[in-house]
């Protein structure tokens, strides 16, 4: 990126000259080029357990959409190799953006047109190409909106048009012949309880995480001699693999339940939402705990003392000076706990706390791939959207109090 | 009035303010002077209990600070520090309007108090309430500390090198307007600084402090012209003392009532170093004099300097 100005600068006296003037489009268009070359778009396979037989684009649609693909691919070429100026990053935001859209739509047509002319009960499944064109595309609209400068609103608009337009699709049954989309078929009513799971456990953990570690933020910040010893517990148990820490829950949580019986009434035992709950806000602790005594402490002294000094009780120099300030940070600890306990819950699935790993474990077993992304993508989105609310929320906050 | 009776402080085993006292009449501008670490600054925050003293009382009109709740004390008393520490996610009329909110004024009379201090500062209310404090330079983010420690019109005002972070010139005017409004509004100031030029132009009353104790206390004039001691000769500074005694002196004291000098006339209240500066650059020996309404009413000559 740095280099990018001295660039655009040479090509303005030498219009003519043809270099690479937008380095990361550049590796984008040839790592995506090199994708539809070389690998299949969609696979086909003849049923659930084999895997499919590789089928490259301009074989997997017809010629219109290989063509307006093409195109695109052809444009986004041209962009990266003339000087840059802003309407060509907007360009090249728009372009992305189709090219986003045109890649899930063919990805549907070639699914519907391979199980009309093809074997019944066969499969169609999302093959390499689809993946690396659709992350390239997705990644080049996300660089040409920073390029832009886009501010929030526009990010905003970006984020939901592109939402939108794939719910659209997926309503209107664009998606309905792709394999993925029949493994969602056949579980519909289990895959809205596996989100709800999913989301719930989530929910709580953080719920109970800001509880218990708001407080211990602000006990850390008031008391520095208090921040090595609870740093030090907090980075251990952030190191114990997720894994390991499930399994070594189950043990203690089973003695306390045979212990006191009552206690499984409640739905608490060894294995389930229990431990997998307990795991989670162990490991979003460390990020709560640190965002808040960080963001505490980061208060310029002199405006405390201006507070003081005008005579502002200690509550109120908390309420109205400290604590608004600390928002920003406060915000950032949440979100990477969200984004993290989203990722975590899919794994608390193995000690059958249920959400969306349900489906990962059950695909692995299976080996059914189809069925792993099933949970996977649902998850990935979750994060993202988590992750993009929580960050344009931030950045509001920081613009009202920069 | 302040009276501060035998005050001491420890930190550790080091007594920073050791067995002092000192009485601020009202309307007083008293300057504590001192270099870093003479205990200027632990005496001045003592006085609003920011710090409190371990040996002594500290009386304001007549009462013991010790018996009044900390945060009402402080609410009477105004209070500015060289980092001004305005509440960055604040406007600029929340900022200044921070005391009356506490004292629970209603919002009418907070924002017409806003809107006169602003003036007073000359800054245009209908630009500058609504901004925030990092879209202000530096001079003006002092002017709004200045105005937020007034809001209240607190009987009293601490000020803790309240211009030590700005640029010479803004210095210089903020100096000037803090001297007008100290004319105008005829507060009781209690400022802490190690310049000495600040101290001469501003104080009716200079504390020069030692190791926590006050070396000298006196008018401008009287430090400058009979220091106590060799401490103080050293701080004044023995050079450019004649200088400095014209920085002290004003017009108005060696002014010919009645007769009439060349060009713009220079008000009363210029001191003699600045009548000299204007007779150097005008190259004249001689000028009029104007009072605070504009009227000529006299004349100073290049000899009246040095009479």
């Amino acid at each position: 990126m740095s280099g990018q100005p001295a660039l655009t600068g040479r090509s303005s006296a030498l219009p003519r000259s043809l270099g690479v003037q937008n380095q990361v489009l550049f590796v984008l268009v040839i790592v995506a080029g090199a994708a539809v070359a070389c690998s299949g778009f969609v696979g086909d396979a003849p049923n659930r357990l084999i895997s499919g037989r590789p089928i490259p684009l301009w074989f997997a649609v017809d010629l219109r959409m290989t063509a307006s693909i093409a195109v695109l691919g052809a444009a986004l070429s041209v962009a990266c190799l003339v000087p840059q100026s802003r309407p060509l990053h907007w360009a090249v935001a728009a372009l992305a953006g189709a090219l986003l859209m045109l890649v899930l739509a063919a990805a549907g047509q070639a699914a519907s047109f391979l199980t009309q002319s093809g074997r019944p009960g066969s499969r169609i499944s999302l093959g390499p190409t689809f993946w690396v064109l659709t992350a390239g595309a997705s990644l080049a609209l996300s660089d040409a909106m920073q390029r832009v400068g886009a501010g929030i609103v526009a990010q905003i608009l970006a984020v939901t048009g592109i939402a939108a337009s794939v719910a659209l699709l997926a309503v209107g049954g664009a998606f309905d012949a792709l394999s993925l989309a029949r493994e969602f078929e056949i579980r519909r009513q289990v895959f809205a309880d596996a989100v709800m799971r999913h989301m719930a456990l989530v929910g709580a953990s953080v719920g109970i995480a800001a509880a218990i570690g708001f407080p211990l933020g602000v006990a850390t910040a008031r008391r520095p001699g208090l921040q090595n010893p609870v740093f030090a517990v907090l980075n251990i148990l952030q190191t114990i693999p997720s894994i390991a820490l499930f399994g070594l829950l189950i043990l203690p949580l089973s003695g306390l339940v045979t212990a006191m019986p009552r206690l499984a009434q409640y739905g608490i035992g060894g294995i389930g939402v229990t431990p997998a709950i307990i795991a989670l806000v162990l490991y979003a602790l460390l990020p709560v705990v640190r965002n808040t005594s960080v963001g505490l402490t980061g208060a310029d002294s002199a405006v405390i003392e201006a507070g003081r000094g005008m005579g502002m009780s200690p509550g109120r120099i908390f309420r109205e000076i400290e604590l608004p300030l600390a928002l920003p940070v406060l915000l950032a600890g949440l979100r990477i706990v969200v984004v993290q306990a989203i990722g975590l819950a899919v794994v608390a699935a193995l000690i059958g706390a249920g959400g969306l790993g349900t489906f990962v474990f059950e695909g692995l077993g299976q080996y059914a791939v189809d069925l792993v992304l099933l949970g996977a993508l649902p998850a990935i989105f979750l994060a993202l959207a988590a992750d993009f609310i929580l960050q344009t929320l931030t950045a509001m906050l920081r613009v009202r109090s920069a | 009035m302040i009276e501060i009776a035998e005050v001491t402080k420890y930190y550790g085993d080091r007594r920073v303010v050791d067995h002092l006292s000192l009485t601020v009449p009202d309307g007083d501008f008293c300057v504590l002077l001192g270099s870093s670490g003479c205990g200027k600054s632990t005496t001045l925050k003592m006085i609003n209990r920011l710090i409190a003293a371990d040996v002594g009382t500290i009386r304001i009109a007549g009462e013991d600070i010790a018996t009044v709740p900390a945060e009402a004390l402080r609410r009477r008393i105004g209070y500015a520090i060289q980092s001004i520490g305005l509440f960055p996610h604040w406007t600029v009329e929340d900022n200044i309007a921070t005391v009356p909110r506490l004292l629970k004024w209603p919002r009418e009379r907070r924002r017409d108090r806003v809107a006169e201090l602003l003036k007073l500062f000359r800054l245009e209310p209908a630009i500058y309430r609504a901004k925030y404090p990092h879209e202000l330079s530096g001079g003006e983010q002092q002017r709004v500390g200045v105005a937020r420690a007034l809001a209240a019109d607190p009987e009293l005002l601490l000020m803790d090198e309240p211009f030590g972070a700005v640029d010479p010139i803004t210095r210089d005017d903020l100096q000037a307007e803090l001297a007008h409004i100290h004319r105008e509004t005829k507060k009781t100031i209690v400022f802490v600084t190690h310049d000495i030029e600040e101290a001469l132009r501003l104080a009716t009353q200079i504390a020069v402090m030692q190791d926590g104790r006050i070396a000298q206390l006196g008018t401008p004039l009287d430090i400058l012209e009979h220091p106590a001691s060799d401490f103080v000769a050293d701080f004044v500074g023995r050079q450019g003392i004649g200088l400095k005694l014209l920085s002290v002196r004003r017009v108005a004291d060696r002014m010919r009532p009645g007769e009439t000098g060349d060009g713009e006339p220079i008000s009363a209240d210029t001191s003699l170093r600045d009548a000299l500066s204007a007779m150097t650059t005008r190259r004249t020996d001689r000028l009029s004099v104007r009072d605070s309404t504009g009227r000529t009413i006299g004349a100073i000559a290049l000899a009246d300097l040095v009479r």
